[in-house]
C-alpha cells in the first residue's frame, strides 16, 4: 500500500493541491490526476521526450521525475507554454514549417524548444537546436521541419 | 500491508536519521530509480528519502587544492560550470554526451556515481581525474563523515561501499596540474540517449614531451570502471612514439575484461580499446 503525498505545486501559473501515491510519476499526475492531457506518455523511460515538461526553468521528462518532487515547485506543461507569447510563436511556426507530421512528438518537442530558446537567449543555431532535441524523438522522421520551425520561433519578433 | 512513508528533508541530519535502520530508497534526479523501480530492479523501500531539498548539497566550489562536488549538482549544471569547463574538461566532455537534454537536467552526479554502472559516463573522467566520494553517516548523536577513493567505492554492477545509514553527499576532484592534458571519449551507436560500448578518459602531465602522472580509465569493460594500470605504467615518463603508443595501446586491450552483450561483443570492445587507446594517445602526442 503506498502512501499519499499531499502536495502544492504551481502549474501553468497558477496554485495547485493534489494528493499522490510516492511512487507516482510527474507524467501520471498531470494525466490521470489533473487531467492535462498535451504531455503524452510514449516511452515511459525517458527515451523519447513525448512527456518533456519544465520544472523551475529546466526541462525535465515527466515520466522520470516522481510526483512528490514537485512540491513547492514551478511546473509548466504544454499547456502553459502555448499561453505564452513564445509559445504563440512557436505554434505558428510548426504550423507554417509543416513540423507537424502525427503530431505526437508535438507537445513535447514544443516543450523543449522553449526550454532551448529561453536558455540561449535570442542566439539559437540550428546545431544547438540539434543537439538540444537530441531526446525528443519523432518517428514521422520530420527533424528538418522541426528544426526549421524552432529555428524561425527564436528569431525575435523585429 | 507495509507503512510506506515519503520523506524531504530540509537538513542533512534530518535525512541521515531517516536513512538510520536501513529500510530507505534514496531519491535525487530520480531518472534511474523511476525506471529500475517500475521493472523492478531496484524496488522502493518503506521509506523513500528525496534528498534534493537538502540546502548545501549542490554546488561546485574549489577549496584546499581541490574541486568540490555537491551530491546533487545536475550533469546541466556541471556542463555550464566554469570550475569544471576550465579544470576538468574531461568531466565536461562526458557531462556533454550524457543521455539527453532533459536527463541532464534531472540527473543528479551522485546519483550517477551511485547508480555505479559499468558504463556510467562520469565514472571515467571521475576515475582518471583521482576522484573521491565523501559519505555522512549520522550513527548517533553526531554525523560522522568518511572519504575514499572512486576505485575502492564502486565494487561491482550496480554495488557500492555505501552503507545503507549513509549519503553521498560529495565528489572531491583535486585540481589537476595546470597546462595537464585531459581526454574523454565514449563510443556508442548514435550521439545521444546511448549507453556507451566503450568509454574511456585520459588525464597526465606532458612535461617536454615526456608523460607524467598518467591516469587511463576504462569504462563499460569490465563489472567496475576500471584504470588500465598496465598501459599507464607502460607510458609513465616516457616519450610517445608510434611503437610505444601500439604496445600501450596493446596493453590496455589486454587487461580489460568486458563482457559480450547487445552492444558490442567482447573481441569488439577489445578491438575498440586498443584503436581508440591508440587514436588518443596519438591525438596527445600531436598536442
Amino acid at each position: 500500500m503506498s502512501a499519499k503525498v499531499e502536495i502544492g505545486f504551481n502549474l501553468n501559473g497558477a496554485q495547485r493541491t493534489v494528493e499522490v501515491p510516492r511512487e507516482m510519476s510527474t507524467l501520471d499526475m498531470l494525466r490521470e490526476v489533473i487531467g492535462l492531457t498535451g504531455t503524452k506518455y510514449a516511452c515511459g523511460e525517458g527515451e523519447c521526450g513525448a512527456c518533456t515538461i519544465i520544472v523551475d526553468g529546466r526541462s525535465v521528462n515527466a515520466c522520470l521525475m516522481f510526483a512528490p518532487d514537485c512540491d513547492g515547485r514551478s511546473v509548466t506543461t504544454v499547456e502553459g507554454v502555448v499561453d505564452t507569447p513564445l509559445g504563440e510563436r512557436l505554434r505558428d511556426a510548426f504550423v507554417q514549417a509543416g513540423a507537424v507530421q502525427c503530431g505526437f512528438c508535438t507537445p513535447g518537442m514544443m516543450v523543449q524548444a522553449k526550454h532551448l530558446i529561453d536558455m540561449h537567449d535570442g542566439k539559437l543555431g540550428r546545431e544547438a537546436i540539434k543537439r538540444g532535441i537530441e531526446g525528443n524523438l519523432c518517428r514521422c522522421t520530420g527533424y528538418v521541419k522541426i528544426v526549421d520551425a524552432i529555428a524561425a520561433a527564436a528569431q525575435p519578433k523585429g | 500491508m507495509t507503512a510506506d512513508t515519503y520523506l524531504a528533508p530540509k537538513r542533512l541530519d534530518e535525512a541521515l536519521e531517516a536513512l538510520r535502520g536501513g529500510e530507505a530508497t534514496i531519491l535525487a534526479g530520480g531518472t534511474d530509480l523511476m525506471v529500475q523501480s517500475q521493472s523492478g530492479k531496484t524496488p522502493i523501500g518503506p521509506k523513500l528519502v528525496n534528498i534534493r531539498r537538502i540546502a548545501g548539497l549542490a554546488g561546485v566550489v574549489r577549496a584546499d587544492g581541490e574541486i568540490h562536488i555537491g551530491a546533487l549538482t545536475t550533469i546541466a549544471e556541471l556542463l555550464e560550470h566554469e570550475l569544471v569547463r576550465t579544470h576538468l574538461p574531461s568531466l565536461a566532455e562526458a557531462c556533454d554526451h550524457f543521455a539527453s537534454s532533459q536527463i541532464r537536467n534531472a540527473g543528479t552526479l551522485g546519483g550517477n556515481v551511485c547508480n555505479a554502472s559499468p558504463a556510467g559516463d562520469t565514472l571515467v573522467p571521475l576515475l582518471a581525474l583521482g576522484a573521491s566520494v565523501e559519505l555522512a553517516a549520522k550513527p548517533d548523536a553526531a554525523v560522522t563523515t568518511r572519504a575514499m577513493p572512486l576505485g575502492e567505492f564502486i565494487v561491482g554492477p550496480g554495488k557500492t561501499q555505501r552503507k545503507p545509514a549513509e549519503l553521498l553527499t560529495a565528489i572531491r576532484i583535486p585540481v589537476p596540474a595546470a597546462g595537464g592534458v585531459q581526454r574523454f571519449f565514449k563510443f556508442g551507436t548514435r550521439p545521444a540517449l546511448d549507453i556507451a560500448a566503450i568509454s574511456l578518459g585520459l588525464v597526465t602531465v606532458k612535461e617536454g614531451g615526456v608523460l607524467r602522472h598518467v591516469r587511463l580509465a576504462l569504462g563499460a569493460v569490465a563489472p567496475v570502471p576500471m584504470r588500465g594500470v598496465r598501459a599507464e605504467s607502460m607510458l609513465e615518463g616516457r616519450r610517445l612514439d608510434p611503437a610505444l603508443i601500439e604496445a600501450a595501446a596493446a596493453a590496455a586491450r589486454d587487461e580489460v575484461r568486458p563482457i559480450s552483450d547487445v552492444r558490442a561483443s567482447d573481441w569488439y570492445r577489445r578491438e575498440l580499446v586498443r584503436n581508440m587507446v591508440k587514436r588518443m594517445l596519438t591525438d596527445v602526442s600531436q598536442s
